[in-house]
């Protein structure tokens, strides 16, 4: 991943890793898939010193001395993922996940790069906060992170952030994530505000009054099963209230974790009228429906927040993706220990991991069955990063080396073999995905070898 | 059937196989001496985790009745106010090797969980608003009893369906033996998309008198403060089951108990029309023959309960 970013740059470097040894590799004969690029054919990919160095026909490049050969005949060459919306859980929830090991999931699915979110504890709302945070990430990241701060301090909607303090010190931008900025003036405060500092403000947006006690989307399930519904108007009115202040004060928003057709007409409609405004969509939604939170008898895994919805908010979500209302796919990977999540639905923390299956899980139900091309799911999978002030990743001679190589054929059932992150509680679990990560390359070192692919080229 | 968590968990013909059974254990309860020997050495648990009057002493008279030994666990003064989860609590339980469990959470799902944790059969006895599978079990044979059978019933069940398990139950099995259920609320207390349960919705009692069967629910103080009615008195007005409402040809049910005055009027709580108190007594016999059901002929498990396969493994 670049470590520097497009425009408003804050001080220092808005993304941080352990420091580790840059690559040097020979990718052989992998089909290079690159949008950005322009690339969609064989390649022998070359990396010397952690950057691209040569991108040639397949069988051209011998690989130079002391330099690995990977051999990706049959295989795809992409660059590597980004995911602006991760839960790290640290500091002060690190038996859910750490850096070191939320980093390591990111690697194992593909990813060059997250942006952890600051609804830890404490929360990321000041600037020694952020800074020892990043001081931690330098230590133990595996691949680099970005961090958001939070907009209003302990995420209570009550003061601001030192927003241009947490700037300076590091901050992409600002969220309450797990809560909504429920007072309209606050948030106009913030906007106003972002005149001065910069830095996106991510929204999760729901009407607490709406949703009330509910723990799933509202629907026939919720009414068969007797749980109290979370209605989609939680999500999609709070977007329209948003996206009028935005406009108003000419602020840069980004909608968190779209889940209901409704939120997918508010944002077209707030685009159609000029508001600076992006949204995301997470792999969960793409690919499940409360449908299957009634078939898993109500396995705790399916629970989050946004909740799965139903098929005509899941196919709206998918137009949305291609038609480009939905600018990005994230995870909202959010780690739960075993024991948070053994307990009755209603009990249950929201919340699903989702860094280890996000490709795997959009590319067996969305590309596979010829619902969406593989190239505009390659390109979702990276487009969060231009959304936050990231160069996005790019095959390209001279560019630090942030690949990851994917055998498309290969299926694998989900916790099978456990997973990379500290917790299981990933809604996919059980389920036989298509598509499996073999070995990823972020900021130009080696994150990620798949255990049998490592054994393999040994 | 290893389990009933659900009237999902049955077809027509094992409902009517459970309700034929509990005709047959009446003769039982007219006995001078009240007990058979059928599940004589059997563990039946009670685990409940919310007050229960009836449910958990009819489940007690029915699994003594049949002469298996009864253990009840209420979830006050007990490891569950320590900060015991449900899991560890039903893993510990287990340990007392009890060959079914009957329990009652105020939480959707949690006999379904339990069912994973444990080797005993589990009967679901309400769990929070999602089903109440023997209390339709036994409102279906008080109206068998009443009217013989179901089939091209029309019936009403009236009041707060949303936060109702036995609303959710009875749709369920009245439909399935062949009745066409309509629910009737304010609909501040229709839950969105309870057609798709295969019942109809109306709001007002304009056309009760072409039910059947009147199915009143009990309407909780405490929905007036989360303002899902306006008062009990306008509830009472628009929704109340009185003689003026109710016809000389219609039966009258209530799952009890009742909130005199507000979903029933007095008149017609103690008027021939209701069976109220049938349903009470039809309680002990079903429950006999649900218990029969899951645990006569089955053999004790050999292993001790083994970590669940499905939740999380």
């Amino acid at each position: 991943m670049a470590l520097s970013a497009s425009s408003g740059a804050p001080a220092h470097a808005p993304l941080v890793v352990r420091e580790s040894t840059p690559a040097e590799l020979l990718v052989r004969g992998a089909h290079v898939l690159d949008p950005r690029a322009g690339i969609d054919a064989p390649h022998d990919v070359l990396v010397r010193g952690g950057e691209i160095a040569e991108i040639a026909p397949p069988g051209s490049l011998s690989p130079p001395a002391g330099a690995e050969v990977i051999e990706g005949e049959g295989r795809h060459l992409l660059p590597g993922f980004v995911d602006p919306h991760v839960h790290l859980r640290t500091p002060g929830q690190e038996h859910k996940e750490d850096l070191d090991s939320g980093t390591r999931a990111a690697a194992a699915g593909g990813f060059v790069a997250v942006i952890a979110m600051p609804n830890t504890d404490p929360t990321v709302d000041s600037a020694p906060v952020l800074q020892s945070l990043r001081e931690g990430a330098r230590r133990e990241a595996r691949v680099p992170v970005g961090f958001l701060a939070a907009v209003t301090t302990g995420l209570a909607g009550d003061t601001l952030t030192e927003m241009a303090a947490l700037r300076d010190a590091g901050a992409l931008g600002f969220t309450d994530d797990g809560k909504p900025v429920h007072r309209a003036a606050m948030l106009r405060r913030a906007l106003q505000y972002q005149r001065l500092c910069g830095g996106v403000l991510a929204l999760h947006e729901e009407d607490p009054s709406l949703s009330g006690a509910g723990v799933m989307h509202e629907g026939e399930v919720s009414a068969r099963l007797g749980l109290a519904g979370i209605p989609s108007i939680s999500e999609s009115t709070a977007i329209g209230r948003d996206a009028a202040i935005a406009g108003y004060e000419d602020g840069r928003i980004h909608i968190q974790h779209l889940s209901a057709l409704e939120s997918v007409a508010a944002v077209a409609e707030a685009k159609a009228r000029g508001v600076r405004v992006s949204a995301e969509a997470s792999p969960h939604h793409l690919a499940l429906t409360d449908a299957d939170v009634l078939a898993s008898s109500l396995d705790t895994r399916l629970k989050m927040n946004p909740p799965l919805r139903g098929e005509a908010d899941r196919q709206a979500l998918i137009d949305g993706l291609r038609d480009g209302t939905i600018d990005c796919i994230a995870t909202d990977h959010a780690p739960h220990a075993r024991e948070e999540k053994e307990v009755p639905w209603e009990q249950a923390p929201m919340g699903t991991t989702g860094l280890e299956t996000a490709f795997a899980a959009v590319h067996a139900e969305l590309v596979v069955p010829g619902v969406l091309p593989l190239a505009l799911v390659v390109e979702k999978l990276s487009a969060g990063a231009a959304l936050f002030g990231l160069v996005a990743p790019r095959i390209a001679v001279g560019r630090p080396a942030d690949l990851c190589l994917i055998d498309l054929a290969a299926e694998w059932e989900v916790g099978e073999a456990g997973y990379a992150s500290r917790s299981e509680n990933c809604c996919f679990a059980g389920r036989t995905l298509r598509g499996r990560v073999l070995a990823t390359v972020a900021a130009g070192a080696v994150a990620y070898r798949e255990r049998a692919f490592a054994l393999s080229a040994a | 059937m290893r389990h009933l968590l659900s009237i999902e968990d049955l077809d027509r013909r094992g409902i009517e196989r459970i309700l034929d059974r509990a005709k047959s254990f009446t003769e039982v309860s007219e006995r001078e001496v009240k007990k058979v020997p059928a599940l004589r050495g059997r563990r039946v648990l009670n685990l409940f985790y919310e007050a229960s009057t009836r449910t958990r002493s009819s489940f007690e008279l029915a699994a003594k009745t049949l002469s298996a030994e009864v253990i009840n666990f209420v979830s006050s003064g007990s490891a569950v106010e320590k900060g015991e989860s449900l899991k560890d609590t039903v893993q510990t339980l287990s340990a007392y090797r009890p060959d079914l469990i009957v329990i009652r959470t105020p939480h959707v799902g949690a006999a379904g969980l339990v069912a994973g944790w444990t080797d005993a059969a589990v009967v679901n006895a309400g769990d929070g608003k999602h089903e109440h599978p023997t209390q339709a079990l036994l409102d279906v044979y008080t109206l068998r009893e009443r009217l013989g059978s179901l089939d091209g019933l029309k019936i009403w069940i009236v009041g707060d369906v949303l936060h109702s398990r036995v609303a959710r139950s009875n749709i369920l099995a009245f439909t399935l033996l062949g009745a066409k259920v309509t629910v009737c609320g304010p609909p501040t207390l229709i839950p969105r998309g309870v057609e798709a349960l295969g019942c109809d919705v109306e709001y007002r009692l304009d056309r009760l008198a072409e039910a059947d069967v009147v199915y009143a629910l009990r309407m909780q103080r405490e929905r007036m403060t989360d303002a899902y009615v306006p008062s009990l008195r306008e509830y009472a007005s628009v929704y109340q089951i009185d003689g003026r409402r109710l016809n000389a040809r219609q039966v009258l049910m209530h799952p009890g108990p009742v909130n005199r005055g507000v979903e029933l009027s007095a008149e017609v709580i103690d008027s021939p029309q209701a069976v109220i108190g049938q349903q009470v007594a039809a309680g002990v016999v079903v429950r006999m023959a649900v218990l029969y059901e899951l645990l006569a002929g089955r053999t004790v498990p050999a292993s001790a309960p083994s970590t669940p396969a499905k939740q999380l493994a």
